[in-house]
Protein backbone atom coordinates (compact mmCIF):
# COMPACT_ATOMS: atom_id res chain seq x y z
CA UNK A 1 0.00 0.00 0.00
CA UNK A 2 1.29 3.45 0.95
CA UNK A 3 4.32 2.03 2.68
CA UNK A 4 6.76 2.93 -0.05
CA UNK A 5 5.77 6.60 0.13
CA UNK A 6 7.77 7.03 3.35
CA UNK A 7 11.21 8.45 2.61
CA UNK A 8 14.18 7.68 4.79
CA UNK A 9 17.98 7.43 4.57
CA UNK A 10 19.71 4.46 2.96
CA UNK A 11 20.14 1.46 5.25
CA UNK A 12 23.91 1.71 5.61
CA UNK A 13 23.83 5.43 6.39
CA UNK A 14 21.08 4.89 8.87
CA UNK A 15 23.02 2.11 10.59
CA UNK A 16 26.12 4.28 10.79
CA UNK A 17 24.23 7.17 12.32
CA UNK A 18 22.59 4.83 14.88
CA UNK A 19 25.98 3.46 15.97
CA UNK A 20 27.31 7.01 16.37
CA UNK A 21 24.22 8.07 18.33
CA UNK A 22 24.64 5.20 20.80
CA UNK A 23 28.38 5.88 21.19
CA UNK A 24 27.62 9.55 21.85
CA UNK A 25 25.23 8.53 24.65
CA UNK A 26 28.05 6.53 26.24
CA UNK A 27 30.33 9.56 26.13
CA UNK A 28 27.63 11.73 27.67
CA UNK A 29 27.18 9.22 30.49
CA UNK A 30 30.91 9.14 31.15
CA UNK A 31 30.98 12.92 31.22
CA UNK A 32 28.27 12.97 33.88
CA UNK A 33 29.96 10.32 35.99
CA UNK A 34 33.76 10.30 35.74
CA UNK A 35 34.16 8.56 39.08
CA UNK A 36 33.57 5.21 37.46
CA UNK A 37 36.63 5.63 35.24
CA UNK A 38 38.83 6.21 38.28
CA UNK A 39 37.37 3.49 40.51
CA UNK A 40 37.76 1.02 37.68
CA UNK A 41 41.41 2.02 37.37
CA UNK A 42 42.16 0.74 40.87
CA UNK A 43 42.28 -2.93 39.94
CA UNK A 44 44.66 -2.60 36.98
CA UNK A 45 46.81 -0.28 39.10
CA UNK A 46 47.05 -2.95 41.79
CA UNK A 47 47.91 -5.61 39.21
CA UNK A 48 50.73 -3.47 37.86
CA UNK A 49 51.95 -2.47 41.31
CA UNK A 50 51.67 -5.69 43.32
CA UNK A 51 51.83 -8.47 40.74
CA UNK A 52 54.02 -6.55 38.30
CA UNK A 53 56.59 -5.29 40.78
CA UNK A 54 56.81 -8.66 42.54
CA UNK A 55 57.27 -10.70 39.40
CA UNK A 56 59.77 -8.17 38.07
CA UNK A 57 61.96 -8.99 41.06
CA UNK A 58 61.33 -12.75 41.00
CA UNK A 59 62.44 -13.08 37.37
CA UNK A 60 60.16 -16.13 37.36
CA UNK A 61 58.81 -15.45 33.90
CA UNK A 62 61.41 -15.22 31.14
CA UNK A 63 60.53 -12.33 28.83
CA UNK A 64 62.56 -10.46 26.25
CA UNK A 65 61.71 -7.07 27.82
CA UNK A 66 61.49 -6.02 31.52
CA UNK A 67 58.55 -7.88 33.06
CA UNK A 68 56.56 -4.73 33.92
CA UNK A 69 56.80 -3.66 30.26
CA UNK A 70 55.69 -7.13 29.22
CA UNK A 71 52.79 -7.07 31.67
CA UNK A 72 51.37 -3.59 30.93
CA UNK A 73 49.67 -4.47 27.58
CA UNK A 74 48.26 -7.60 29.25
CA UNK A 75 46.73 -5.51 32.04
CA UNK A 76 45.31 -3.08 29.49
CA UNK A 77 43.67 -6.05 27.76
CA UNK A 78 42.41 -7.33 31.12
CA UNK A 79 40.85 -3.97 31.87
CA UNK A 80 39.08 -3.99 28.48
CA UNK A 81 37.88 -7.55 29.19
CA UNK A 82 36.47 -6.68 32.63
CA UNK A 83 34.57 -3.66 31.32
CA UNK A 84 33.09 -5.56 28.39
CA UNK A 85 32.32 -8.98 29.81
CA UNK A 86 29.70 -7.56 32.18
CA UNK A 87 28.17 -5.27 29.57
CA UNK A 88 25.27 -7.69 29.17
CA UNK A 89 24.16 -6.75 32.68
CA UNK A 90 23.38 -3.29 31.37
CA UNK A 91 21.38 -4.88 28.54
CA UNK A 92 19.35 -6.94 31.01
CA UNK A 93 18.78 -3.81 33.08
CA UNK A 94 17.63 -1.99 29.95
CA UNK A 95 15.33 -4.86 29.12
CA UNK A 96 13.74 -4.79 32.60
CA UNK A 97 13.39 -1.00 32.45
CA UNK A 98 11.67 -1.06 29.03
CA UNK A 99 14.53 0.87 27.44
CA UNK A 100 15.37 -1.96 25.05
CA UNK A 101 11.77 -2.29 23.87
CA UNK A 102 11.65 1.44 23.23
CA UNK A 103 14.92 1.36 21.28
CA UNK A 104 13.70 -1.58 19.23
CA UNK A 105 10.51 0.26 18.37
CA UNK A 106 12.59 2.96 16.64
CA UNK A 107 13.61 2.53 12.98
CA UNK A 108 16.94 1.02 14.03
CA UNK A 109 18.01 -2.30 12.51
CA UNK A 110 18.81 -4.85 15.24
CA UNK A 111 22.31 -5.25 13.87
CA UNK A 112 22.92 -1.49 14.20
CA UNK A 113 21.49 -1.48 17.72
CA UNK A 114 23.88 -4.22 18.85
CA UNK A 115 26.80 -2.67 16.96
CA UNK A 116 26.00 0.63 18.66
CA UNK A 117 26.07 -1.04 22.07
CA UNK A 118 29.28 -2.89 21.18
CA UNK A 119 31.13 0.22 20.05
CA UNK A 120 29.75 2.15 23.03
CA UNK A 121 31.52 -0.45 25.17
CA UNK A 122 34.55 0.27 22.98
CA UNK A 123 34.33 3.99 23.76
CA UNK A 124 34.21 3.25 27.49
CA UNK A 125 37.09 0.77 27.23
CA UNK A 126 39.15 3.27 25.27
CA UNK A 127 38.85 5.98 27.92
CA UNK A 128 39.58 3.38 30.59
CA UNK A 129 42.58 2.26 28.56
CA UNK A 130 44.00 5.78 28.54
CA UNK A 131 43.93 5.79 32.34
CA UNK A 132 45.70 2.40 32.47
CA UNK A 133 48.37 3.50 30.00
CA UNK A 134 49.05 6.71 31.92
CA UNK A 135 49.48 4.58 35.06
CA UNK A 136 51.88 2.27 33.23
CA UNK A 137 53.89 5.22 31.91
CA UNK A 138 54.11 6.64 35.43
CA UNK A 139 55.47 3.28 36.63
CA UNK A 140 58.22 3.57 34.04
CA UNK A 141 56.96 1.34 31.22
CA UNK A 142 58.57 2.47 27.96
CA UNK A 143 55.50 2.98 25.75
CA UNK A 144 55.54 4.04 22.12
CA UNK A 145 54.77 7.66 21.27
CA UNK A 146 54.18 6.97 17.60
CA UNK A 147 50.71 8.42 16.82
CA UNK A 148 49.97 5.81 14.12
CA UNK A 149 50.76 2.99 16.52
CA UNK A 150 48.60 4.61 19.22
CA UNK A 151 45.79 4.89 16.70
CA UNK A 152 46.14 1.17 15.99
CA UNK A 153 46.11 0.52 19.76
CA UNK A 154 42.79 2.39 19.94
CA UNK A 155 41.40 0.22 17.13
CA UNK A 156 42.51 -2.97 18.90
CA UNK A 157 40.92 -1.84 22.19
CA UNK A 158 37.62 -0.89 20.51
CA UNK A 159 37.39 -4.12 18.49
CA UNK A 160 38.20 -6.23 21.54
CA UNK A 161 35.62 -4.44 23.67
CA UNK A 162 33.11 -4.91 20.85
CA UNK A 163 33.77 -8.65 20.81
CA UNK A 164 33.69 -9.24 24.57
CA UNK A 165 30.63 -7.02 25.09
CA UNK A 166 28.69 -8.87 22.40
CA UNK A 167 29.80 -12.16 23.97
CA UNK A 168 28.27 -10.77 27.15
CA UNK A 169 25.06 -9.76 25.33
CA UNK A 170 24.85 -13.27 23.84
CA UNK A 171 25.18 -14.76 27.34
CA UNK A 172 22.57 -12.25 28.57
CA UNK A 173 20.24 -13.41 25.80
CA UNK A 174 20.69 -16.99 26.94
CA UNK A 175 20.47 -16.69 30.74
CA UNK A 176 18.14 -13.63 30.89
CA UNK A 177 19.04 -12.76 34.48
CA UNK A 178 21.61 -10.43 36.00
CA UNK A 179 22.60 -12.84 38.77
CA UNK A 180 23.29 -15.74 36.44
CA UNK A 181 25.16 -13.48 34.03
CA UNK A 182 27.36 -12.27 36.91
CA UNK A 183 28.17 -15.89 37.75
CA UNK A 184 28.90 -16.91 34.17
CA UNK A 185 30.90 -13.74 33.54
CA UNK A 186 33.11 -14.45 36.51
CA UNK A 187 33.46 -18.12 35.54
CA UNK A 188 34.65 -17.37 31.99
CA UNK A 189 36.82 -14.38 32.85
CA UNK A 190 39.33 -16.54 34.67
CA UNK A 191 40.10 -19.02 31.83
CA UNK A 192 39.95 -16.24 29.23
CA UNK A 193 42.58 -14.31 31.13
CA UNK A 194 44.89 -17.10 32.28
CA UNK A 195 44.70 -19.13 29.06
CA UNK A 196 46.13 -16.16 27.20
CA UNK A 197 49.49 -14.46 26.81
CA UNK A 198 48.48 -11.59 29.12
CA UNK A 199 50.73 -12.63 32.02
CA UNK A 200 53.24 -15.02 30.45
CA UNK A 201 54.39 -16.18 27.00
CA UNK A 202 52.33 -18.88 25.34
CA UNK A 203 55.50 -20.99 24.92
CA UNK A 204 55.57 -21.61 28.70
CA UNK A 205 52.10 -23.18 28.79
CA UNK A 206 51.27 -26.89 28.77
CA UNK A 207 50.17 -28.01 25.31
CA UNK A 208 46.43 -28.09 26.03
CA UNK A 209 46.38 -24.58 27.52
CA UNK A 210 48.43 -23.42 24.54
CA UNK A 211 45.70 -24.82 22.28
CA UNK A 212 43.08 -22.89 24.28
CA UNK A 213 45.02 -19.66 24.04
CA UNK A 214 45.21 -20.06 20.24
CA UNK A 215 41.42 -19.83 19.98
CA UNK A 216 41.19 -17.13 22.65
CA UNK A 217 40.66 -13.69 21.06
CA UNK A 218 42.28 -12.13 24.14
CA UNK A 219 45.65 -13.59 23.06
CA UNK A 220 45.41 -11.83 19.70
CA UNK A 221 44.44 -8.61 21.45
CA UNK A 222 47.43 -8.84 23.82
CA UNK A 223 49.81 -9.76 21.00
CA UNK A 224 48.76 -6.71 19.00
CA UNK A 225 48.87 -4.37 22.01
CA UNK A 226 52.30 -5.63 23.04
CA UNK A 227 53.69 -5.33 19.55
CA UNK A 228 52.29 -1.83 19.04
CA UNK A 229 52.92 -0.35 22.49
CA UNK A 230 56.42 -1.79 23.05
CA UNK A 231 57.49 -1.62 19.43
CA UNK A 232 58.16 -5.37 19.36
CA UNK A 233 57.65 -7.85 16.55
CA UNK A 234 54.05 -9.09 16.47
CA UNK A 235 51.57 -10.40 13.93
CA UNK A 236 49.50 -7.20 14.15
CA UNK A 237 47.81 -7.79 10.78
CA UNK A 238 46.64 -11.28 11.73
CA UNK A 239 45.63 -10.06 15.20
CA UNK A 240 43.48 -7.27 13.76
CA UNK A 241 41.96 -9.71 11.27
CA UNK A 242 41.00 -12.11 14.06
CA UNK A 243 39.51 -9.29 16.16
CA UNK A 244 37.47 -7.89 13.25
CA UNK A 245 36.14 -11.36 12.54
CA UNK A 246 35.38 -12.04 16.22
CA UNK A 247 33.58 -8.70 16.66
CA UNK A 248 31.60 -9.32 13.46
CA UNK A 249 30.49 -12.76 14.61
CA UNK A 250 29.71 -11.42 18.09
CA UNK A 251 27.50 -8.63 16.74
CA UNK A 252 25.70 -10.97 14.35
CA UNK A 253 24.92 -13.61 16.97
CA UNK A 254 23.93 -11.03 19.60
CA UNK A 255 21.61 -9.29 17.09
CA UNK A 256 19.87 -12.59 16.40
CA UNK A 257 19.29 -13.08 20.14
CA UNK A 258 17.94 -9.57 20.72
CA UNK A 259 14.26 -10.41 20.11
CA UNK A 260 14.57 -13.10 22.79
CA UNK A 261 15.56 -10.37 25.24
CA UNK A 262 12.47 -8.26 24.51
CA UNK A 263 10.01 -11.13 24.49
CA UNK B 1 -10.94 4.54 -1.48
CA UNK B 2 -11.29 5.56 2.16
CA UNK B 3 -8.27 6.42 4.27
CA UNK B 4 -6.88 3.43 6.14
CA UNK B 5 -7.66 3.07 9.84
CA UNK B 6 -4.93 4.08 12.30
CA UNK B 7 -4.95 0.57 13.68
CA UNK B 8 -6.42 -2.45 11.97
CA UNK B 9 -6.01 -5.73 13.82
CA UNK B 10 -7.58 -8.79 12.26
CA UNK B 11 -8.04 -12.15 13.92
CA UNK B 12 -4.91 -11.72 16.00
CA UNK B 13 -3.62 -14.62 18.01
CA UNK B 14 -0.39 -14.80 20.02
CA UNK B 15 0.75 -17.96 21.72
CA UNK B 16 3.66 -18.48 24.09
CA UNK B 17 4.09 -22.25 24.16
CA UNK B 18 0.91 -23.58 25.75
CA UNK B 19 -0.46 -20.19 26.80
CA UNK B 20 -2.56 -18.11 24.47
CA UNK B 21 -1.96 -14.48 25.41
CA UNK B 22 -4.14 -12.96 22.70
CA UNK B 23 -6.98 -14.87 21.08
CA UNK B 24 -9.09 -13.91 18.03
CA UNK B 25 -8.78 -10.18 18.57
CA UNK B 26 -10.30 -7.89 15.95
CA UNK B 27 -9.82 -4.19 16.51
CA UNK B 28 -10.10 -1.04 14.44
CA UNK B 29 -9.05 2.39 15.68
CA UNK B 30 -10.00 5.34 13.51
CA UNK B 31 -7.58 8.13 12.70
CA UNK B 32 -7.72 10.84 15.36
CA UNK B 33 -9.35 8.66 18.00
CA UNK B 34 -8.17 8.29 21.58
CA UNK B 35 -8.72 4.62 22.13
CA UNK B 36 -8.39 2.76 25.42
CA UNK B 37 -7.58 -0.90 25.76
CA UNK B 38 -8.79 -1.91 29.21
CA UNK B 39 -8.37 -4.95 31.32
CA UNK B 40 -6.65 -6.41 34.36
CA UNK B 41 -2.98 -7.38 34.41
CA UNK B 42 -2.38 -10.37 32.21
CA UNK B 43 -5.43 -9.74 30.00
CA UNK B 44 -3.33 -9.51 26.84
CA UNK B 45 -3.21 -5.71 26.47
CA UNK B 46 0.55 -5.41 26.54
CA UNK B 47 0.98 -8.37 24.20
CA UNK B 48 -1.36 -6.72 21.69
CA UNK B 49 0.66 -3.49 21.99
CA UNK B 50 3.88 -5.42 21.43
CA UNK B 51 2.60 -6.88 18.19
CA UNK B 52 1.51 -3.43 17.06
CA UNK B 53 4.88 -1.88 17.91
CA UNK B 54 6.70 -4.61 15.90
CA UNK B 55 8.33 -6.08 19.01
CA UNK B 56 6.56 -9.42 18.84
CA UNK B 57 5.48 -11.49 15.83
CA UNK B 58 1.85 -12.56 15.70
CA UNK B 59 1.23 -16.29 15.79
CA UNK B 60 -1.79 -15.80 13.53
CA UNK B 61 -3.68 -12.90 12.04
CA UNK B 62 -2.46 -9.49 11.00
CA UNK B 63 -1.97 -5.96 12.29
CA UNK B 64 -1.72 -2.79 10.26
CA UNK B 65 -0.87 0.77 11.22
CA UNK B 66 -2.31 3.29 8.74
CA UNK B 67 -2.49 0.47 6.23
CA UNK B 68 1.12 -0.67 6.71
CA UNK B 69 1.55 -4.29 7.76
CA UNK B 70 3.64 -4.60 10.94
CA UNK B 71 5.10 -7.98 10.00
CA UNK B 72 6.04 -7.06 6.43
CA UNK B 73 7.23 -3.46 6.86
CA UNK B 74 8.29 -3.09 10.49
CA UNK B 75 10.71 -0.21 9.76
CA UNK B 76 7.98 1.81 8.06
CA UNK B 77 5.55 1.13 10.89
CA UNK B 78 8.11 2.28 13.47
CA UNK B 79 8.35 5.65 11.74
CA UNK B 80 4.62 6.15 12.23
CA UNK B 81 4.76 5.30 15.94
CA UNK B 82 5.59 6.95 19.21
CA UNK B 83 5.79 4.40 21.98
CA UNK B 84 5.91 4.76 25.75
CA UNK B 85 6.32 1.42 27.52
CA UNK B 86 4.85 0.58 30.90
CA UNK B 87 8.06 0.99 32.88
CA UNK B 88 9.75 4.32 33.42
CA UNK B 89 12.20 3.92 30.61
CA UNK B 90 14.12 7.19 30.39
CA UNK B 91 17.85 6.90 31.01
CA UNK B 92 18.56 8.25 34.48
CA UNK B 93 22.28 8.68 33.73
CA UNK B 94 21.54 11.28 31.03
CA UNK B 95 19.88 14.69 31.13
CA UNK B 96 16.35 15.18 29.87
CA UNK B 97 17.64 16.91 26.76
CA UNK B 98 20.11 14.11 25.99
CA UNK B 99 17.31 11.55 26.34
CA UNK B 100 15.14 13.35 23.80
CA UNK B 101 18.08 14.10 21.49
CA UNK B 102 18.93 10.38 21.35
CA UNK B 103 15.46 9.60 20.04
CA UNK B 104 15.63 12.52 17.61
CA UNK B 105 18.78 10.87 16.18
CA UNK B 106 17.21 7.40 16.13
CA UNK B 107 14.28 8.82 14.16
CA UNK B 108 16.49 10.69 11.66
CA UNK B 109 15.33 14.18 12.64
CA UNK B 110 17.64 16.28 10.41
CA UNK B 111 20.68 17.64 12.23
CA UNK B 112 19.89 21.29 11.52
CA UNK B 113 16.41 21.23 13.03
CA UNK B 114 17.27 18.76 15.80
CA UNK B 115 18.11 21.17 18.66
CA UNK B 116 14.97 23.21 17.99
CA UNK B 117 12.72 20.13 17.77
CA UNK B 118 14.20 18.67 20.97
CA UNK B 119 13.76 21.98 22.84
CA UNK B 120 10.20 22.32 21.58
CA UNK B 121 9.22 18.84 22.76
CA UNK B 122 10.73 19.45 26.20
CA UNK B 123 8.92 22.78 26.40
CA UNK B 124 5.60 21.24 25.34
CA UNK B 125 5.92 18.69 28.14
CA UNK B 126 6.71 21.37 30.71
CA UNK B 127 10.33 20.31 31.11
CA UNK B 128 12.03 23.39 29.64
CA UNK B 129 13.56 24.44 32.94
CA UNK B 130 14.77 21.00 33.96
CA UNK B 131 16.00 19.87 30.53
CA UNK B 132 19.68 19.97 31.47
CA UNK B 133 19.34 18.20 34.78
CA UNK B 134 20.10 14.49 35.13
CA UNK B 135 16.94 12.40 34.92
CA UNK B 136 17.95 10.72 38.20
CA UNK B 137 16.77 13.96 39.87
CA UNK B 138 13.33 13.89 38.15
CA UNK B 139 10.07 12.89 39.82
CA UNK B 140 7.97 10.04 38.40
CA UNK B 141 5.56 12.41 36.71
CA UNK B 142 8.43 14.32 35.12
CA UNK B 143 9.97 11.10 33.80
CA UNK B 144 6.61 10.19 32.23
CA UNK B 145 6.39 13.57 30.55
CA UNK B 146 9.97 13.18 29.36
CA UNK B 147 9.05 9.85 27.82
CA UNK B 148 6.16 11.52 26.03
CA UNK B 149 8.64 14.09 24.69
CA UNK B 150 10.86 11.23 23.48
CA UNK B 151 7.92 9.49 21.82
CA UNK B 152 6.72 12.67 20.10
CA UNK B 153 10.03 13.79 18.65
CA UNK B 154 9.36 12.16 15.26
CA UNK B 155 5.83 13.61 15.18
CA UNK B 156 4.18 10.19 15.11
CA UNK B 157 0.75 9.63 13.64
CA UNK B 158 -0.02 7.00 16.27
CA UNK B 159 1.01 7.39 19.90
CA UNK B 160 1.02 4.10 21.82
CA UNK B 161 0.99 4.37 25.60
CA UNK B 162 1.19 1.25 27.75
CA UNK B 163 -0.20 2.07 31.21
CA UNK B 164 0.85 5.73 30.99
CA UNK B 165 -0.02 6.62 34.60
CA UNK B 166 0.77 3.40 36.46
CA UNK B 167 2.37 4.09 39.83
CA UNK B 168 1.98 7.87 39.51
CA UNK B 169 0.47 9.96 42.31
CA UNK B 170 -2.89 11.65 41.56
CA UNK B 171 -1.35 15.03 40.74
CA UNK B 172 1.20 13.55 38.35
CA UNK B 173 -1.55 11.45 36.79
CA UNK B 174 -3.78 14.40 36.06
CA UNK B 175 -0.84 16.32 34.64
CA UNK B 176 -0.10 13.45 32.24
CA UNK B 177 -3.78 13.30 31.27
CA UNK B 178 -3.80 17.01 30.64
CA UNK B 179 -0.79 16.77 28.30
CA UNK B 180 -2.32 13.88 26.37
CA UNK B 181 -5.58 15.81 26.03
CA UNK B 182 -3.80 18.92 24.81
CA UNK B 183 -1.73 16.97 22.32
CA UNK B 184 -4.70 15.40 20.63
CA UNK B 185 -6.42 18.78 20.54
CA UNK B 186 -3.44 20.42 18.87
CA UNK B 187 -2.23 17.67 16.56
CA UNK B 188 -5.22 15.40 15.98
CA UNK B 189 -2.87 12.51 16.58
CA UNK B 190 -4.31 9.05 17.17
CA UNK B 191 -3.68 7.71 20.67
CA UNK B 192 -3.90 4.09 21.72
CA UNK B 193 -3.46 3.54 25.43
CA UNK B 194 -3.82 0.63 27.78
CA UNK B 195 -4.90 1.10 31.35
CA UNK B 196 -6.57 -0.65 34.19
CA UNK B 197 -7.77 2.59 35.71
CA UNK B 198 -11.43 2.93 34.75
CA UNK B 199 -11.60 6.62 35.66
CA UNK B 200 -8.69 7.25 33.29
CA UNK B 201 -10.45 5.53 30.42
CA UNK B 202 -13.64 7.40 31.19
CA UNK B 203 -11.93 10.78 31.18
CA UNK B 204 -9.61 10.34 28.21
CA UNK B 205 -10.98 7.90 25.68
CA UNK B 206 -13.40 8.32 22.80
CA UNK B 207 -13.88 4.57 22.63
CA UNK B 208 -12.73 1.66 24.75
CA UNK B 209 -12.33 -2.06 24.37
CA UNK B 210 -12.48 -4.38 27.34
CA UNK B 211 -10.01 -7.21 27.26
CA UNK B 212 -10.07 -10.19 29.56
CA UNK B 213 -8.27 -13.52 29.43
CA UNK B 214 -6.81 -12.89 25.96
CA UNK B 215 -10.11 -11.91 24.32
CA UNK B 216 -12.05 -8.72 23.58
CA UNK B 217 -15.22 -8.73 25.64
CA UNK B 218 -16.81 -5.38 24.86
CA UNK B 219 -16.29 -2.40 22.59
CA UNK B 220 -17.86 1.04 22.51
CA UNK B 221 -17.86 4.57 23.87
CA UNK B 222 -17.59 4.85 27.65
CA UNK B 223 -21.06 6.40 27.82
CA UNK B 224 -22.54 3.85 25.47
CA UNK B 225 -21.17 0.93 27.43
CA UNK B 226 -22.43 2.39 30.68
CA UNK B 227 -25.88 3.20 29.26
CA UNK B 228 -26.25 -0.38 28.04
CA UNK B 229 -26.07 -1.52 31.64
CA UNK B 230 -28.26 1.01 33.42
CA UNK B 231 -28.63 4.68 34.30
CA UNK B 232 -26.13 4.74 37.18
CA UNK B 233 -23.65 2.20 35.93
CA UNK B 234 -19.92 2.95 36.17
CA UNK B 235 -17.25 1.57 33.90
CA UNK B 236 -16.28 -0.79 36.69
CA UNK B 237 -19.80 -2.18 36.66
CA UNK B 238 -19.47 -2.61 32.89
CA UNK B 239 -16.23 -4.43 33.39
CA UNK B 240 -17.67 -6.73 36.03
CA UNK B 241 -20.68 -7.41 33.86
CA UNK B 242 -18.58 -8.48 30.87
CA UNK B 243 -15.97 -10.49 32.70
CA UNK B 244 -17.77 -11.73 35.81
CA UNK B 245 -14.62 -10.73 37.55
CA UNK B 246 -13.19 -7.88 39.54
CA UNK B 247 -10.38 -5.71 38.34
CA UNK B 248 -8.02 -6.86 41.02
CA UNK B 249 -8.05 -10.46 39.85
CA UNK B 250 -5.42 -11.76 37.49
CA UNK B 251 -1.84 -10.68 36.95
CA UNK B 252 1.02 -13.02 37.57
CA UNK B 253 4.07 -12.60 39.74
CA UNK B 254 6.05 -10.92 36.99
CA UNK B 255 3.44 -8.23 36.42
CA UNK B 256 3.07 -7.49 40.08
CA UNK B 257 6.82 -7.33 40.49
CA UNK B 258 7.18 -5.02 37.52
CA UNK B 259 4.48 -2.69 38.80
CA UNK B 260 6.07 -2.65 42.23
CA UNK B 261 9.44 -1.90 40.71
CA UNK B 262 8.01 1.04 38.79
CA UNK B 263 6.30 2.25 41.96
CA UNK B 264 9.54 1.88 43.94
CA UNK B 265 11.48 3.86 41.39
CA UNK B 266 8.94 6.59 41.71
CA UNK B 267 9.53 6.71 45.45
Amino acid sequence: MASTAIRHPAAWRRSGSRVLALCLVELQKLRHDRKELYTRAIQPALWLLIFGETFSRLHAIPTSVPYLDYLAPGILAQSVLFISIFYGIQIIWERDAGVLAKLMATPTPRFALVAGKAFAAGVRALLQGVVVLVLAAVLGVALTDNPLRLLAVAAVVILSAAFFSTLSIVLAGIVLSRERLMGIGQAITMPLFFASNALYPIALMPAWVRALSRVNPLSYEVDALRGLLLDRPAAVGTDLGVLVLAAGIGITVAASLLPRLTR
Amino acid sequence: MTAPAAVDIRDLRVRFGETTAVDEVDLEVGAGEVFGLLGPNGAGKTTTIRVLTTLLPATEGSARVFGVDVARHPMDVRRLLGFVPQQLSADAALTGRENVALFARLFDVPRRSRPAVVAEMLETMGLGDSADRLVSTYSGGMIRRLELAQALVNRPRLLVLDEPTIGLDPIARSSVWERIGKLREETGMTVLLTTHYMDEADALCDRIALMHRARLRALGTPDGLKADLGPDATLEDVFRHHTGDTLEAGGDMRHVRQTRRTATRLG
